[in-house]
C-alpha cells in the first residue's frame, strides 16, 4: 500500500490542467516509475497526486507538417525504441531510450517524466538536449514551448508551472536532418543501472564526409542537471575530421562540465570518463556519418 | 488521512472478466496477491528492480509492484497462474525451467518466466545474448542465469519447430 492522500485521475489534458489549477498541492504521475519509489521512501508521504496515465492521446510519435518530430509525454522508452520513425530519422534517440533500466522499467517509463523530473542521469536527456529539443507545455492559458536547455533550473527542478503538464517533446527538422548521432551510458552494469555518466554526440559533416559542418554533445551526470558543452561544439565547427579535432573536442568538454563525487563515482573518475565519452562518441558519430578519424 | 479513497474497477484476469472495488493506494502486486488470491505475483524488492512481481498488461510485462492498481481498470492481465492448461498441467516454459534445473530456491521464477513468455509470444529467434537482455529485468540470487536462458531457448526453438511444422 502506497501512502498516498488522494489520487486524481485526469481524463483529458483539459482535465489535467484543471486538475493542476484545482489541486497545486499535488504531484504529477505519469508511468510512476520515480514518483512510487519515492513514495515509498517516504519521501513523498501522504501525497495527492494527479494521474495522467490513462491520457493516451500523448503517447506516441508522429511528424507535423513542417517536418517537426512529435514525442508524446506519455511515450514509454519501449516504444521510442521501437518507433519507425525514431529508427529512420534520429535513432540515436531510440538507442538511449533502450539504455534504460530493464524492460519493464522501459515499458512503464515516460519520456515527459523522465524529462520533468530534472535528474541528470536521465538516459534520453543529453540525446534530446543534443538536438535542442523543445518541452510543449500545455497550461491554462494554452501553450508554451520552451527550449530543453532553459527548461532545467536546477537539480530536480523544471521550468513547469503550477498550472502545466508536459504534453510533447518537439524535435525540428533542421535539428536532425543530416546529423548522425551516437549515445554511450557508462554504468557499472549493462542493465539495471543508473550512469555514473553518459554522453550523447551528434555531427554533421560535408559532402565529401572531410569536414564537421557541426557537431553537438551533452552529457548527464556532468553537472547538477543534464548539460551542453558549448566549448566542445566550438572547437570542432568546421574543422577537418581528424584524430586532432577528436582530441580539441575532449579537450573543449572538459572545460565545461563540473561532474561531483558521490557515492557512484568520484568527480575525477568522472573527469577521466567524460573526456573519453566526448572521443568516442565522437569518432562514432562520424563514422556514422560516413565519416572516418584518420 | 482524511478518508480511504476506493475505486470499482473491471479488468480481465488470466481470461476472466473480474470486478473488484479496490483502495486506490493498493499496487497491482498488492490487488493480485490479496484480492485474487494470485500468489506467483511476488514481493521482491517492491521498488521495479528485481522483476519477481512481473505480470502481462495486455501481453506486455511490467513490474506490477509500481503499477497502481486503479490504472488496470479495462486492461488484461495474465499472472503465471494464467499459463496452467484447463487441466492444471503447467506449461512448456514452466517444464523447461524444470528440466534444466533453472530453479533452486524458486522465488525470481515467476517473473521470470512471465518476461519469458512474452519474448516467447513474439515468435521469433532471439540469440542468446537478446534472451539475457529481454530478461534483464528480472533477477535472480541463487543460481545464476545460465540455466535460465537453457530453458528459455529450448522452449524458443520448440515452439518455432511446432510453428514450421
Amino acid at each position: 500500500m502506497y501512502d498516498i492522500n488522494h489520487i486524481y485521475e485526469a481524463t483529458s489534458v483539459e482535465h489535467a490542467v484543471q486538475l493542476r489549477v484545482e489541486q497545486p498541492q499535488a504531484k504529477i504521475i505519469s508511468g510512476g516509475s520515480d514518483i512510487l519509489i519515492s513514495i515509498r521512501a517516504g519521501e513523498m508521504a501522504g501525497c495527492d497526486l494527479i494521474s495522467i496515465f490513462r491520457l493516451d492521446e500523448l503517447r506516441g510519435v508522429t511528424l507535423d507538417e513542417d517536418g517537426t518530430l512529435r514525442i508524446g509525454a506519455l511515450t514509454s522508452f519501449t516504444h521510442l525504441a521501437n518507433d519507425p520513425l525514431i529508427k529512420e530519422l534520429i535513432p540515436v534517440l531510440g538507442e538511449a531510450a533502450d539504455a534504460v533500466g530493464g524492460p519493464q522499467v522501459r515499458n512503464i517509463g515516460t519520456i515527459g517524466g523522465n524529462t520533468c523530473n530534472g535528474v541528470t542521469s536521465a538516459d534520453t536527456a543529453s540525446t534530446l538536449l543534443a538536438h535542442d529539443a523543445l518541452m510543449e507545455l500545455t497550461g491554462k492559458d494554452g501553450v508554451r514551448l520552451v527550449p530543453l536547455t532553459e527548461f532545467y533550473l536546477g537539480a530536480k527542478k523544471v521550468d513547469l508551472r503550477p498550472d502545466e503538464i508536459a504534453t510533447a517533446i518537439l524535435i525540428r527538422r533542421e535539428n536532425y536532418q543530416g546529423y548522425f548521432g551516437h549515445y554511450i551510458k557508462y554504468a557499472m552494469r549493462n542493465a539495471m543501472d543508473i550512469a555514473t555518466s553518459a554522453c550523447s554526440v551528434n555531427v554533421k559533416l560535408s559532402e565529401d564526409k572531410k569536414t564537421i559542418l557541426d557537431a553537438r554533445i551533452g552529457y548527464g551526470v556532468a553537472g547538477p542537471v543534464p548539460m551542453r558543452t558549448p566549448s566542445a561544439e566550438q572547437a570542432v565547427k568546421d574543422k577537418p575530421v581528424s584524430a586532432d579535432t577528436v582530441e580539441a573536442f575532449a579537450a573543449g568538454a572538459l572545460e565545461d562540465v563540473n561532474p561531483r563525487t558521490s557515492w557512484r563515482a568520484t568527480k575525477e573518475f568522472r573527469l577521466q570518463i567524460q573526456g573519453e565519452l566526448a572521443r568516442r562518441g565522437l569518432t562514432e558519430a562520424i563514422q556514422r556519418a560516413g565519416g572516418k578519424v584518420s | 488521512m482524511s478518508q480511504i479513497q476506493y475505486k470499482a474497477i473491471t479488468f480481465t484476469l488470466n481470461g476472466k472478466e473480474v470486478a473488484a472495488s479496490i483502495d486506490v493506494r493498493e499496487s497491482l502486486a498488492d490487488m493480485l496477491r490479496n484480492e485474487f488470491g494470485m500468489t506467483s505475483v511476488k514481493k521482491g524488492c517492491e521498488v521495479g528492480e528485481c522483476g519477481a512481481c512481473t505480470v502481462l498488461i495486455n501481453g506486455v510485462p511490467y513490474d506490477s509492484c509500481i503499477f497502481l492498481a486503479i490504472w488496470i481498470d479495462g486492461k488484461e492481465v495474465t499472472t503465471l497462474e494464467g499459463l496452467m492448461d484447463e487441466e492444471g498441467n503447467i506449461s512448456d516454459i514452466q517444464q523447461a525451467f524444470i528440466d534444466e534445473a533453472a530453479v533452486q530456491c524458486g522465488f525470481c521464477t515467476p517473473g521470470f518466466i512471465m518476461s519469458a513468455e512474452h519474448l516467447l509470444r513474439e515468435g521469433k529467434r532471439y540469440s542468446r545474448d537478446e534472451i539475457r537482455k529481454e530478461l534483464s529485468g528480472n533477477m535472480c540470487r541463487c543460481t545464476g542465469y545460465q540455466n535460465i536462458v537453457n530453458a528459455v531457448e529450448k522452449t524458443m526453438e520448440k515452439r518455432l519447430e511446432e510453428k514450421e511444422a
